[in-house]
């Protein structure tokens, strides 16, 4: 496709900021996705191409190290399912092409958005709708998983300390943003 | 709020979490074209309500994904124990919970 013809991406919380003295609560920018569904016998394949190891333990996460693909992370869902993020856009899709092994590969880039919630009060404006316990010693950094959010539904990450990137669908997302302010205006500590 | 433990995540989870999936150890028959439709009915409508022990699926929906088994007793709604989906019924200890649950 020639690219003087893409439109440029716009996402669904252009614009928007929240947060109080303790938290700031901002929409990140447009990410590739990749929802990936594999047997055993393709993870190492796909690991290799991606750049990234698809990790196996439950709830956590792994980030690449290479040069380029440094933006790049994976999320474990379930057994055998991952969240694929790539900050960078490449072409994720393109890039698992080339993996061997039965596995399932789905674009999601346009379905999800996310969140940024950073702050000494982030865990505790995540926490007012979230029923996991987000503590560090359960949820250190690093972690991450399919969860809740109020009612809906979301992936969680930890990317730092007080930083976490919450994922979640582009048509829930002015709720969960909604949510969020709302939670950020005076966190529980 | 109850915390289940899922199998897959093996770890405790708030019960938001999980969806109930019906009875669980429920196999479909291989002859399914020559059972009679008495046999067909209680394979495939019939399920126990039994006041104690159940077995069941359950699924961590909002979480792995993943459909798994779970020994709960109806009475005191505590969970025994859950296991993976597949694995036989695990042996539970003689004089239960659910004896004490239900006289309460």
């Amino acid at each position: 496709m020639a690219k003087a013809t893409m439109a440029a991406a716009t996402g669904p919380l252009d614009g928007q900021v929240a947060g109080s003295a303790l938290v700031s609560i901002k929409p990140m920018e447009p990410a590739s996705r990749l929802a990936i569904r594999a047997r055993p016998d393709a993870i190492a394949s796909l690991s290799k191409v991606l750049g990234v190891k698809l990790p196996q333990a439950p709830k956590t996460s792994a980030q690449s190290t290479a040069a380029k693909s440094r933006q790049r992370v994976a999320l474990w869902l379930g057994p055998d399912e991952w969240l694929v993020i790539d900050d960078g856009n490449a072409d994720l899709m393109g890039i698992c092409a080339k993996a061997k092994g039965l596995y399932s590969a789905v674009d999601v880039s346009h379905r999800n958005t996310s969140v940024l919630v950073s702050g000494k009060g982030a865990e505790a404006t995540i926490s007012a709708g979230c029923p996991q316990n987000l503590s560090l010693d359960v949820f250190p950094v690093g972690a991450c998983a399919r969860t809740l959010l109020g009612k809906t539904e979301v992936v969680l990450y930890r990317v730092e300390e007080d930083v976490f990137r919450v994922e979640c669908w582009r048509s829930f997302s002015t709720y969960v943003f909604a949510f969020l302010a709302e939670a950020g205006q005076s966190p529980m500590i | 709020m109850l915390l289940i433990h899922c199998p897959y995540c093996n770890e405790e989870r708030p019960e938001l979490e999980f969806r109930h999936a019906g009875e669980a150890h429920i196999a479909r028959p291989t002859n399914i074209t020559a059972i009679s439709d008495e046999e067909f009915t209680q394979f495939f409508f019939l399920r126990d309500n039994p006041k104690g022990i159940a077995f069941e699926r359950w699924r961590h929906m909002h979480g792995c994904g993943r459909f798994f088994n779970a020994v709960r007793d109806t009475v005191t709604d505590k969970f025994v124990t859950t296991y993976e989906a597949g694995q036989p019924r695990p042996d539970l200890p003689a004089g239960g919970e659910n004896e004490k649950g239900a006289g309460k």
